[in-house]
């Protein structure tokens, strides 16, 4: 998103939440093994209601968001997402469905054109059917190149997201060429981010530099072949870098998640920061959710931060990185994301790093692939 | 963006791309461009006139009317330079 504009100096005066995820349901009939949606999913509350959400979009459009993204879980497991996506546009909101895919049908399409619906982004786990299928652990492949059509049809310019990682990233001369073939306007080629699912599959999933250095080449290569006919997004995973990210543009200055069941956060990961309690959208307004309350000020502005962001000139530039990522690697949020090489606990990082140089046949004792689904979530929350 | 460039001609009538959609925006007191999860706030003269693109008048008119509503004379090559600008974004086609 272009936000120059709204990035803001003045730590008491964030400007609007313009992006509005609704993560409408934590249902989805895919079980990837990266998705960022929290391990503890299957104990989330009740779902709000159509009046619910119907109110939430109401708040946040009058708080100043522009961009709505209709998000999941699988969002069309919703059978009242048409209602919600009328409702948004009425309200001026550019709305955009983020979607395995599974569930658009014909019909919904339709219905969901007629509802005024302006974007899908349409995820693809991998360019070939197999792994397409045992990365998702369903049969959804085939399925997804029909919904493509079914997108093209009805004249929706169409993302084509594509999760990257060490099992699919030598493939990337095959997912380019798919998006192409499909029609895509865009392709995020997202490397996978260690957050949730993934970081539980993290040892499976991070590529090792070679492969990353190839992907990007060949990506390069792609642009300069291709031009304006397919934009490119090539996502880079922040492990191979020394500096780290500036995590959501700031916490609190542009993004807003509302969760299945209500809880409002700063970014689609941060239920996992202990010592936060996040507002929900039943108890609070957007307006008091983004400005009052303790969850979205905790990290705005610097004065939380401890050395080495405390006194390093780049702070204002990425903000100490990702809370979460500081909080799962290092046990405190307020901490140095550990990606920046200034981070005491960078280590934390490089060795992940160094594992994944080790090729699979020289692995010893690797865990199984641990599938998103309601089981192991369940599973792996009484555990811990 | 490679997009090879072609002089703007005073006869077109351009629009607002099909991917993109104009708005007002009262919160944040300016006209904005919405594209797929996407938004450029645009600064004052370019919503002016980015908001008389309606597919209808001429860029020569566009301009007339430009200078009219600000009592400003000369705006020709301030208005051509964003538009090849917006042309070169794809915000605007003919």
């Amino acid at each position: 998103m272009s936000v120059d504009a709204f990035s803001t100096t003045a730590p008491n005066l964030p400007g609007p939440p313009l992006w509005l995820l609704a993560e409408i349901t934590y249902k989805c009939p895919l079980h990837c093994v990266f998705c960022y949606n929290p391990v503890d999913f299957a104990q989330a509350g009740p779902e709000l209601s159509t009046d619910d959400w119907l109110r939430v979009l109401r708040q946040a459009r009058a708080a100043g968001s522009v961009q709505c993204g209709f998000s999941g879980g699988e969002p069309l497991v919703r059978d009242d997402l048409e209602i919600l996506v009328a409702e948004a546009h009425r309200l001026g909101f550019y709305t955009n469905l983020l979607t395995s895919g599974v569930g658009l049908t014909e019909a919904r399409a339709a219905a969901l054109e007629a509802a005024g619906l302006d974007h899908i982004q349409l995820s693809f786990q991998d360019s070939t059917k197999e792994l397409n299928d045992f990365l998702t652990h369903t049969k959804t492949f085939d399925l997804k190149r029909h919904t493509a059509a079914v997108i093209k049809a009805h004249g929706w310019p169409m993302v084509m997201n594509c999760v990257i990682h060490r099992l699919n990233i030598d493939f990337i001369e095959q997912i380019i060429d798919l998006a192409v073939e499909l029609g895509a306007e865009y392709l995020e080629l997202a490397n996978s981010q260690y957050y949730s699912w993934a970081e539980l599959n993290r040892d499976h999933l991070l590529p090792s530099r070679e492969q990353l250095e190839r992907a990007e080449r060949v990506t390069n290569e792609y642009r300069v072949r291709l031009g304006d006919k397919l934009k490119i997004f090539f996502v880079v995973p922040d492990y191979y870098e020394t500096r780290p990210k500036k995590c959501m543009n700031g916490w609190g200055n542009v993004f807003l998640t509302v969760t299945p069941d209500g809880v409002a956060l700063p970014c689609h990961t941060a239920k996992m920061l202990k010592g936060i309690t996040f507002p929900n959208v039943r108890d609070m307004s957007v307006q008091d959710v983004w400005y009052q309350s303790d969850g979205f000020n905790r990290y705005r502005g610097d004065s939380w931060m401890k050395d080495p962001c405390r006194t390093c000139p780049d702070k204002e530039k990425d903000h100490g990185g990702c809370r979460c990522q500081a909080h799962m690697l290092t046990g405190d949020g307020a901490n140095a994301d550990p990606v920046c090489d200034k981070s005491p606990l960078h280590h934390r990082v490089t060795e992940a790093v160094d594992y994944a140089q080790v090729p699979d046949s020289q692995r010893t004792l690797v865990k199984p692939l641990v599938f998103r689904d309601p089981k192991n979530s369940k599973l792996l929350t009484t555990a811990s | 963006m490679s997009t090879i460039q072609t002089p703007i001609d005073m006869q077109q009538r351009l629009r607002v791309a099909k991917m993109f959609k104009l708005q007002w925006e009262e919160v944040q007191h300016s006209w904005v461009l919405l594209y797929p999860e996407g938004m450029v706030k645009l600064n004052g003269s370019a919503g002016e006139i980015m908001k008389r693109l309606d597919g209808t008048i001429t860029v020569a008119e566009l301009i007339s009317a430009l200078e009219r509503d600000f009592a400003t004379p000369d705006l020709s090559a301030d208005v051509l330079d964003f538009l090849h600008i917006a042309q070169g974004q794809g915000w605007v086609k003919p």
